[in-house]
C-alpha cells in the first residue's frame, strides 16, 4: 500500500510564497492573541497559586458551589467543569497560595458539602507558593533556553559538519548570554537575545542547514503558544515538557529532509538548488507523512481516551506534530535559498 | 556469519535482561527485583515542598545567646547593663559605668570571644554591639536546616508512612513525597507544626486584662488558650499573662504517649531525662500553690496549679485532644521540636481514586494507540510491517525494562511519553522502509535493497533522534517530579527505537533473505 506514489513531484519551494504568507499570517495571529490576553495564561505552577479538583457523588449546580466557595471568603475563586459532564467533577482555581493549618482541601471540603448538600471527594490539591512560582517559571524558561542552545551548537556542528564554526558559534552564543546576562534582563529577553544571536551568526557564516532548522523551529513554538493562547488554554509544566518534546520533534522532520538534499546535492550537483530541494522534500515525502500520522494518531488517542489531566498536554503534541510537519516542508527547506538569491543580486 | 550470531547474542541478551527487570512488576516476588515505582501522581500521595525559616533559628541562637550572656552578667553581679537582641543576629549592651563597662569586656573577651563587637559611645552611655560571625550564623541556619530534616523524618517514620522520600532542596528548602496517604491534611499538620514544648510560669500578680489592653510587664507575656466548646462548635480564647522566661522545654523528653484518664479523655504523658526529672522537681518544689503553664507552639495547652513538689520526672500535658491529636501530639514530641519554624512553599496532593483514574485511562489510551499504529504497519507494509510491529512491542518491553532498571519513577506525563514513542517508534523502520522501497524501484535485488536501505537511513535516524534526545536530557535536567517521568520514558523510548530499528529489524531482515533463497521482499 502506498499513499504517495513514487514519481511524485509536487513544487513545494514553487509555492513558497503563499506558505510564507500563511506562516507570518500565523504568526501575527499568535502574537496578537499574546498581546490581547496579556501574556501566556500561566497555570497555578508558574503563577502560584492553589488548584483543588474536586469530584461530587452526583450532579451539583455550579451556583452552589460559587456560594459555598464565596462562605469561606474563596468567592473569586474560578470554578470550572473539568472532564466529561457525568463525572461530576470540578476544578477550583484561587489565586492565594494557602498555608493556613487547617488544609484548605478540609475547609473547602466542608464549606461545598454543606452549600451544595451533595458528597464530595477531593481528588487533587496544587498549591504553589509564590516564590516556588517564580523558580518554575525560571526553570522552565531555562530549561527551553538550555534545549535550543545545544539543539543550536548540534544542529551547526552536523549538518555543515564544521565542527570547528559550531564551537564559534557556541563561543559566540555563551559569550553573547554570559555580556546580557550582566544586565540583569528577564529571562524572556535573554531567550530572544540568544535566538537573534544565533540567527545573525548563522546568516553571516553562511550556516544555512542551521539557520533553516532554528527558523522552523522558532516558527513551531510560537504557533504552538499563539493556538494556546487563542484557545486560553493554561501553560504549566507538562505544557512546557510539550514543547521542548515538540522543538525535538520538529528537528526531527526537518533533519530527515535535510539530510536527504544533502545527499541529493552530491547526486545532482549539476542541477539548480531548487531542483535539489523540492525533488529531496517530494522523496521524503512519503516517510514524513507516514511518520506524523501514526504519532498523530497516538497522540490523538491520548488526547481522547487520556482523561483530563493529560488533555492540553496532549493538545500541546497535537498541534506541534502538525505545525513541525509543515514547517519542515515548508519553512526549513526555503530558507537554504536564501543565500542562493543573495548571491544573485 | 559471524557477525550475524554476534548481533543474534546482543539482542537475545537485551531481551532477556529487560523481561528480567519487568516481570516483578507484573508478579510481584517472583525474583527479589523492584516493581517499577509508580509517581505520585499514579498510586496517590503528597509532595511537599517546606522552607525552614533559617532567620527564625538565628534568631533563637542569639536569643539563647543573649540568656547565657545574661547568666554570665548575674554570676559576676554586673546589674547596670541593660542587654538585648536587636534585629536579627545582633545584641546591645548600654553601659553607663565605665567600671562595669571593663568587667563586661573581660567577661565577652574570656567567653564570649567568637563575637564581633563594636563600642559607641553617646553621652556618657556606652553601647556595645555583639554580633554572631557571618560563618557562625550560616553554620547556625545550616544546621538548623539539617536538624528540621531529621526531626521530619523522624516523626513521618512514627506516623507509618511506606517509603517516604524525604530530602533537603537547595539552601533551606525539604521536599518531603509521602505515597498513599490518605489524610493529606493530618499529615501536614505533623510535619508543619514545630512543637515547641514550654514550661512558664503563670504570673498572677498582676492582671491579666490589663496585659491584654497592652500594658504587659517586663519579662512578661500574654499568651493564649484556645478552648472549643465540643456541642456548638465555638472557638474561644483564653488570656493568660506568663512569665517570659522558660523553666524547662521538651528538649529533656524521653517519652510521650497517649494515655487515658478516668473518663477515657485521652491525654500525653510525657517523661524526662534526669536533667529534666531534676529540674522539673525543683521547678515545682519551688512555685507549689503557683500555676505552670504547659505551652505549645506559643499556645497554652494548659495551666494546672501546682499541688506539690513532682519528683519521678513524670508530667501530663491535657487539653480538648481528639484521640489523633493525642498520636499526632506524642508523635511530634518524642521526635523533638523543629528548630526553626517550617512553611509549605509547594503542595501537591492526589487523591488514589484519581490515581488509579489516570493508571486506567493512561493504559488504554497506550492500547488503543498501540493497536492502531500495529494494524496500520501491516495494512501498508505488509510482511515488513510485521517486522517494524515485533521492533515496536519489544520496544515497549525495553522501556519497562529500563524504568526498572534504572529505579526510575512512572508518572502519568511518563505514560504519555512512552505513548508518543509508539508513535515515533516506527519512524526509524519506516524511513528504513521507504529507503528500500525507493532501492527496489531502482531495480535493486532484495539483498541489496535491504543493505543499502539500512546503510543509507542509519546516520539519518541517528541524527534525527539526537536531537530528540538533547531535548529529554535538558527536560531531565530542569524538571520536576512527573515531568522527569516524561524526559525519562521519552529518552528510553529514543535509545529504544535505534536499537530496535537498526539492530533487531535488520536481524530479522537478515535472518529472512539468509535462511530462506527469498527473492522478493512483502514491504
Amino acid at each position: 500500500m502506498r499513499f504517495i506514489k513514487p514519481d511524485i513531484n509536487i513544487d513545494f519551494v514553487g509555492r513558497k510564497k503563499l506558505a510564507f504568507l500563511i506562516s507570518i499570517l500565523c504568526i501575527v495571529v499568535s502574537f496578537l492573541s499574546l498581546a490581547i490576553h496579556k501574556g501566556p495564561r500561566l497555570g497555578v505552577d508558574f503563577a502560584g497559586g492553589t488548584l483543588v479538583q474536586l469530584k461530587f457523588a452526583s450532579a451539583v449546580r455550579i451556583d452552589d458551589i460559587k456560594s459555598g466557595l464565596a462562605s469561606i471568603g474563596l468567592g473569586k475563586s474560578s470554578v470550572q467543569q473539568f472532564g466529561q459532564h457525568a463525572d461530576h467533577e470540578f476544578l477550583i482555581r484561587t489565586e492565594t497560595a494557602y498555608e493556613n493549618d487547617e488544609g484548605i482541601a478540609a475547609e473547602i471540603q466542608k464549606a461545598l458539602e454543606s452549600s451544595t448538600e451533595g458528597e464530595l471527594e477531593i481528588r487533587r490539591v496544587e498549591m504553589v507558593g509564590p516564590q516556588v512560582g517564580e523558580d518554575l517559571r525560571k526553570k522552565a524558561l531555562f530549561a527551553m533556553f538550555y534545549a535550543l542552545l545545544f539543539i543550536t551548537i548540534y544542529i551547526s556542528g552536523r549538518f555543515e559538519l564544521k565542527w570547528l564554526v559550531s564551537g564559534v558559534v557556541a563561543a559566540a552564543l555563551i559569550g553573547a548570554v554570559y555580556m546580557i546576562n550582566l544586565f540583569d534582563v528577564s529571562i524572556p529577553v535573554l531567550i530572544g537575545a540568544a535566538l537573534i544571536v544565533s540567527l545573525v551568526v548563522f546568516w553571516f557564516l553562511e550556516l544555512k542547514y542551521a539557520m533553516g532548522a532554528i527558523v522552523a523551529l522558532i516558527h513551531d513554538v510560537i504557533i504552538t503558544i499563539g493556538i494556546f493562547s487563542i484557545f486560553d488554554k493554561e501553560f504549566t509544566l507538562p505544557i512546557i515538557a510539550a514543547l521542548l518534546t515538540i522543538i525535538g520533534y520538529s528537528l526531527n522532520d526537518t533533519i530527515i529532509v535535510f539530510d536527504r538534499i544533502r545527499e541529493n546535492l552530491r547526486k545532482y550537483h549539476k542541477k539548480p538548488l531548487v531542483y535539489v530541494i523540492n525533488r529531496s522534500i517530494n522523496e521524503t515525502l512519503s516517510r514524513t507523512l507516514l511518520t506524523s500520522l501514526t504519532t498523530l494518531v497516538v497522540v490523538v488517542t491520548l488526547f481522547i481516551m487520556g482523561g483530563g489531566i493529560i488533555h492540553d498536554f496532549a493538545f500541546a503534541l497535537i498541534i506541534g506534530i502538525v505545525v513541525g510537519t509543515y514547517s519542515s516542508i515548508f519553512v526549513a527547506s526555503p530558507i537554504l535559498l536564501a543565500w542562493q538569491s543573495r548571491g544573485k543580486k | 556469519m559471524k557477525n550475524f550470531s554476534w548481533k543474534l547474542i546482543l539482542v537475545f541478551a537485551v531481551i532477556v535482561a529487560a523481561v528480567v527487570y519487568v516481570l516483578p512488576t507484573f508478579e510481584p516476588g517472583l525474583w527479589p527485583h523492584k516493581q517499577i515505582s509508580l509517581g505520585l501522581d499514579l498510586q496517590g500521595g503528597m509532595h511537599l515542598v517546606l522552607e525552614v525559616d533559617t532567620a527564625k533559628a538565628l534568631e533563637g541562637q542569639v536569643e539563647r545567646m543573649t540568656e547565657e550572656i545574661r547568666e554570665q552578667l548575674k554570676k559576676e553581679r554586673l546589674r547596670n547593663v541593660t542587654l538585648n537582641r536587636i534585629a536579627g543576629n545582633k545584641m546591645s549592651a548600654a553601659i553607663q559605668d565605665p567600671q562595669t563597662l571593663e568587667k563586661f569586656n573581660t567577661i565577652l573577651k574570656t567567653n564570649f570571644d567568637f563575637l564581633k563587637r563594636s563600642q559607641r559611645i553617646d553621652s556618657g552611655v556606652s553601647t556595645i554591639i555583639l554580633e554572631i560571625s557571618e560563618d557562625e550564623a550560616e553554620n547556625t541556619k545550616r544546621l538548623a536546616v539539617d536538624q528540621a530534616l531529621e526531626t521530619i523524618r523522624n516523626r513521618i517514620d512514627q506516623f507509618g508512612v511506606t517509603e517516604p522520600d524525604i530530602r533537603r532542596q537547595g539552601e533551606n528548602r525539604i521536599l518531603i513525597q509521602l505515597p498513599g496517604i490518605n489524610n493529606p491534611d493530618r499529615a501536614k499538620d505533623l510535619i508543619g507544626r514545630t512543637a515547641l514544648l514550654e514550661f512558664k510560669l503563670v504570673d498572677d500578680t498582676h492582671d491579666v486584662n490589663e496585659a491584654v489592653k497592652g500594658n504587659v510587664p517586663a519579662g512578661r507575656e500574654v499568651l493564649y488558650q484556645v478552648r472549643e466548646d465540643a456541642q456548638t462548635g465555638t472557638i474561644t480564647k483564653v488570656p493568660f499573662l506568663l512569665r517570659k522566661r522558660t523553666l524547662l522545654t521538651g528538649a529533656n523528653l524521653t517519652d510521650a504517649r497517649v494515655d487515658f484518664d478516668q473518663f477515657n479523655i485521652p491525654f500525653v504523658s510525657i517523661n524526662f531525662d534526669k536533667k529534666g526529672a531534676r529540674d522539673f522537681e525543683r521547678i515545682t518544689g519551688d512555685n507549689v500553690n503557683k500555676r505552670l503553664a504547659i505551652v505549645l507552639d506559643d499556645t497554652v495547652a494548659s495551666a494546672p496549679v501546682i499541688q506539690e513538689k513532682i519528683a519521678g520526672g513524670q508530667a501530663r500535658i491535657t487539653g480538648d485532644f481528639t484521640l489523633d491529636e493525642a498520636k499526632d501530639l506524642a508523635i511530634v514530641l518524642r521526635a523533638g521540636a523543629l528548630p526553626a519554624p517550617v512553611n509549605i512553599l509547594e503542595e501537591r496532593t492526589v487523591g488514589p481514586s484519581l490515581g488509579a483514574d489516570s493508571i486506567r485511562k493512561g493504559l488504554i489510551s497506550m492500547l488503543i494507540g498501540g493497536v492502531l499504529v500495529v494494524l496500520f504497519m501491516i495494512v501498508y507494509y505488509k510482511g515488513a510491517g510485521v517486522i517494524a510491529d515485533i521492533a515496536l512491542i519489544l520496544n515497549i518491553i525495553l522501556i519497562a525494562g529500563g524504568l526498572a532498571a534504572a529505579k526510575a519513577t512512572l508518572t502519568l506525563p511518563g505514560i504519555a511519553g512512552i505513548i508518543l514513542t509508539i508513535g515515533m517508534a516506527v519512524d526509524a523502520n519506516v524511513i528504513i522502509f521507504e529507503r528500500i522501497r525507493e532501492e527496489l524501484a531502482l531495480g535493486r535485488t532484495a539483498r541489496a535493497a535491504v543493505d543499502a536501505g539500512y546503510n543509507r537511513a542509519t546516520l539519518t535516524i541517528l541524527d534525527a533522534n539526537v536531537t530528540t534526545l538533547i531535548a529529554a536530557v535538558v527536560l531531565f535536567q530542569f524538571g520536576t517530579g512527573p515531568v522527569k517521568g516524561f524526559a525519562v520514558t521519552l529518552s528510553l523510548g529514543v535509545i529504544a527505537s535505534l536499537f530496535t530499528a537498526l539492530v533487531l529489524s535488520r536481524l530479522i531482515f537478515d535472518y529472512i533473505l539468509g535462511s530462506r533463497k527469498v527473492k522478493t521482499l512483502s514491504i
